[in-house]
């Protein structure tokens, strides 16, 4: 599908969804269109359903898309599933990482490199191509081999938890990347760690959407538009500036919106 | 739900080893008594002292009850009902493969298991046996020049009739239990295993357990001996075809190990478990021990237990020389309606035993998974140490999961570990590997496989793959 697309088409068109949960509607109509290179902030309340969009995007089994179409490199993903979404180059990174005890974190990490890289015609690496690989990424987000012979986030810290995120980014090298709260609970070092393997993955052929509460990271990677998001809406959308006047304001601030519009 | 959708999607694997073959057999009447004992034991030419210890097993256990502790519910087993002897016809005296019915070849070919010259394993010597009897041996000749012998436990009692005497029912005594009482009066066959002296088996042995008849019961006995500074690996594999009625299978294994001497006993179960409403299946009440008797002697199971509608099952051992080490390491898998309780005995005799005990139970669908054992040290075992470790792994909400570890110590100077988990496959963490583009089935059974590797570690390497393969086939359509 990519050889369709010119390098001005959007890689990410969000248009009018709708979906809902155990038939509770959490998503009402939400727009959001990401260009090459961009890189776009959601921020809003706790339950404003930005998780939820960014879980829909990936393709989590629990939500029903009741309306509106998720548009990828021009073709419509309603009906993919997970992995299928994932191969093609979407990447979530999720803000509460789940531990998954006795799989080990390198050969999850290849076998999840190794479906991308299949799904791209590019030649599946072994073990031993796979460590030489991943010992240049971890290097991104200054993790020790150490990290590699543990379960899937077993026992990590939350810091470490994210940079494993971060890290499973730079292997499958996303076209989209939709990072959900990747920057809560991390101290500044982490943050920095977070926000350096970011920028590395961005560029001009790449989307980026930040979930976010805070400015912090945005100082780091400043985004081209920031979105607010309430009850399932995109009620405010402008420059990065927003994103600083909502830091000042709050969000009651952004409740006025609503009796704007 | 997308998951709930993909699991009716996915085409329920259907058991491969259903299949019956069509063969003409010699079955005895329906039912149990002295009579059919006798004529059991006419039938396979036994010695006297057999008869006796059947005959004696039989009176034992018309006095014992059926044991009713097991977390496991069932239609009560008439056992009346029963054929207690069926074996495919065929020659009398089968001097080489060339004799064999084609039919029983095909049926071993189809298992997996082919055994003629041209096509048999070439790592491994088998048994097969085929409802009450033993069809074939490969390797005798190989296996005899090392002094080793490996044969059905039929021809052991002709041929070796002082070591059947001196160790048959050495290890689980007639009146051990009523499933092992039953065993005991009515055997048909199974294998036996000789080590000599120092020698160390050549190459695995195996034995393959064949249940074709929907209504005679399989109730095969397995005697391995291994001499001082001996050592054997041994496999044991199993399937059945599929019936909607429930075929009884009570064993017995008795395991020797003498001073220095190693056994390894293996098992990948996979009768047939009964339909996704619990309608057939196997009921699998088996006895399997294993006594150190020797210094420094080790005996070790390892069981992926996949199939039957019902499993019984404790491999145990009795650790009676100094040093000596027992090892249990278990995978118990359970889907739709089956239920099992399984685990083990580690009776700690001797001084400076050591036991080491890995269960992995996983339950699916609506199933019951029991880990139940028992680690015992007695008077004289000082510094003994025994360390278990029992995980268990739920699918989905309709599955249960129970751990019943008993804990006797009459010996201060030793030492009982005890570690249990409970986890859960859930949704979300099979999303997180979808997510990063991991198939669904692969994302379950790497979930699985990496729960079960501390055990998957000790089976020999093909066995290894095929229980992780037999594990990911069994729970295709499980999760949602």
């Amino acid at each position: 599908m990519q050889s369709k697309m010119k390098e001005s088409d959007p890689i990410l068109e969000v248009k009018n969804l709708s979906a809902s949960t155990d038939n509770l509607p959490i998503l009402k109509g939400v727009s959001l269109t990401v260009f090459p290179g961009e890189i776009h902030a959601i921020m809003g309340r706790n339950g404003c359903g930005k998780s939820t969009f960014s879980k829909i995007i990936a393709g989590h089994p629990s939500y029903n898309i009741t309306n509106g179409d998720i548009k990828f490199l021009g073709e419509n993903i309603n009906s993919l599933e997970p992995e299928e979404r994932s191969q093609s180059g979407i990447f979530l990174g999720f803000q509460y990482p789940i531990e998954i005890p006795g799989v080990s974190n390198l050969e999850f990490l290849r076998v999840s490199t190794n479906a991308r890289r299949k799904f791209l015609n590019k030649e599946e690496l072994d073990t031993f191509d796979f460590e030489e690989l991943v010992k240049e990424k971890l290097e991104i987000v200054k993790m020790d081999q150490a990290f590699l012979s543990r379960s899937v986030n077993q026992g990590f810290s939350g810091g470490e938890k994210k940079r494993n995120e971060i890290l499973q980014m730079a292997l499958l090298e996303p076209k989209i990347a939709i990072l959900d709260e990747t920057d809560s609970g991390l101290d500044i070092d982490a943050l920095r760690i977070v926000a350096s393997g970011i920028k590395r993955i961005s560029n001009s052929q790449t989307g980026i959407i930040l979930i976010t509460h805070y400015q912090r990271l945005l100082d780091e990677i400043k985004p081209n538009y920031v979105h607010v998001m309430s009850d399932g809406q995109i009620i405010k959308t402008g420059e990065s500036d927003l994103a600083l006047e909502l830091e000042k304001k709050g969000y009651e601030w952004t409740d006025n919106f609503i009796k704007e519009t | 739900m997308v998951n709930e959708n993909l699991v009716k999607d996915v085409v329920k694997e259907p058991y491969k080893y259903g299949f019956v073959t069509d063969i003409e057999t010699e079955k005895i009447e329906k039912g149990l008594n002295e009579g059919i004992i006798k004529l059991i034991s006419q039938k396979k030419d036994e010695p006297r002292f057999l008869l006796d210890f059947r005959l004696k097993a039989f009176k034992k256990w018309q006095k014992m009850k059926e044991p009713d502790w097991a977390a496991l519910g069932y239609k009560k087993i008439d056992y009346q009902d029963i054929i207690y002897y069926s074996a495919p016809k065929q020659k009398e005296k089968i001097s080489s493969l060339d004799e064999v019915d084609p039919k029983l070849l095909e049926t071993f070919d189809k298992l997996g298991i082919p055994l003629t010259e041209q096509k048999k394993l070439t790592n491994v010597a088998v048994d097969a046996v085929f409802d009450s009897v033993s069809i074939a041996t490969t390797f005798r000749e190989e296996l005899a020049e090392h002094g080793v012998i490996f044969c059905s436990i039929s021809e052991a009692v002709k041929n070796h009739a002082d070591l059947i005497e001196k160790y048959l029912g050495t290890v689980v005594p007639a009146s051990d239990n009523y499933f092992a009482a039953l065993n005991s009066a009515v055997f048909s066959d199974g294998s036996f295993v000789y080590i000599p002296k120092g020698v160390t088996c050549p190459m695995d042995l195996s034995s393959y357990f064949r249940i074709n008849s929907g209504d005679s019961g399989q109730f095969e006995r397995t005697l391995i001996i291994a001499e001082e500074s001996s050592s054997v690996s041994y496999l044991e594999g199993c399937t059945a075809p599929m019936f909607d009625t429930n075929t009884l299978h009570a064993a017995v294994v008795e395991l020797i190990a003498l001073d220095d001497a190693t056994i390894k006993y293996s098992t990948v179960q996979n009768w047939y478990a009964g339909d996704e409403e619990g309608i057939g299946g196997i009921f699998n009440f088996v006895t399997k021990r294993g006594k150190c008797l020797g210094k420094r002697s080790k005996i070790s199971w390892s069981q992926v237990e996949t199939g039957s509608a019902i499993t019984w099952k404790y491999p145990s051992c009795l650790l009676l020389g100094e040093e000596s080490v027992g090892e249990f390491y278990s995978v118990a898998l359970t889907n739709n309606l089956q239920q099992a309780d399984t685990g083990t005995k580690m009776i700690h005799i001797g001084p400076k035993t050591k036991s080491t005990i890995v269960s992995k139970g996983i339950s699916a669908g609506n199933s019951k998974n029991s880990y139940r054992g028992l680690v015992k040290m007695g008077t004289k075992a000082t510094g003994s140490r025994n360390y278990s470790q029992c995980d268990s792994m739920l699918i989905g909400d309709q599955a249960s999961a129970n751990t019943f570890p008993y804990i006797k110590s009459q010996q201060p100077n030793s030492e009982i570990e005890h570690e249990a988990s409970t986890c859960r496959i859930s949704e979300d963490q099979l999303f997180y590997l979808q997510s990063r583009g991991i198939e669904f089935e692969e994302a379950v059974s790497m979930m699985v496989s990496g729960f079960c590797r501390d055990v998957f570690n000790q089976l020999p390497m093909e066995f290894a793959a095929e229980a992780d393969k037999l594990l990911a086939l069994k729970l295709e359509g499980s999760v949602g």
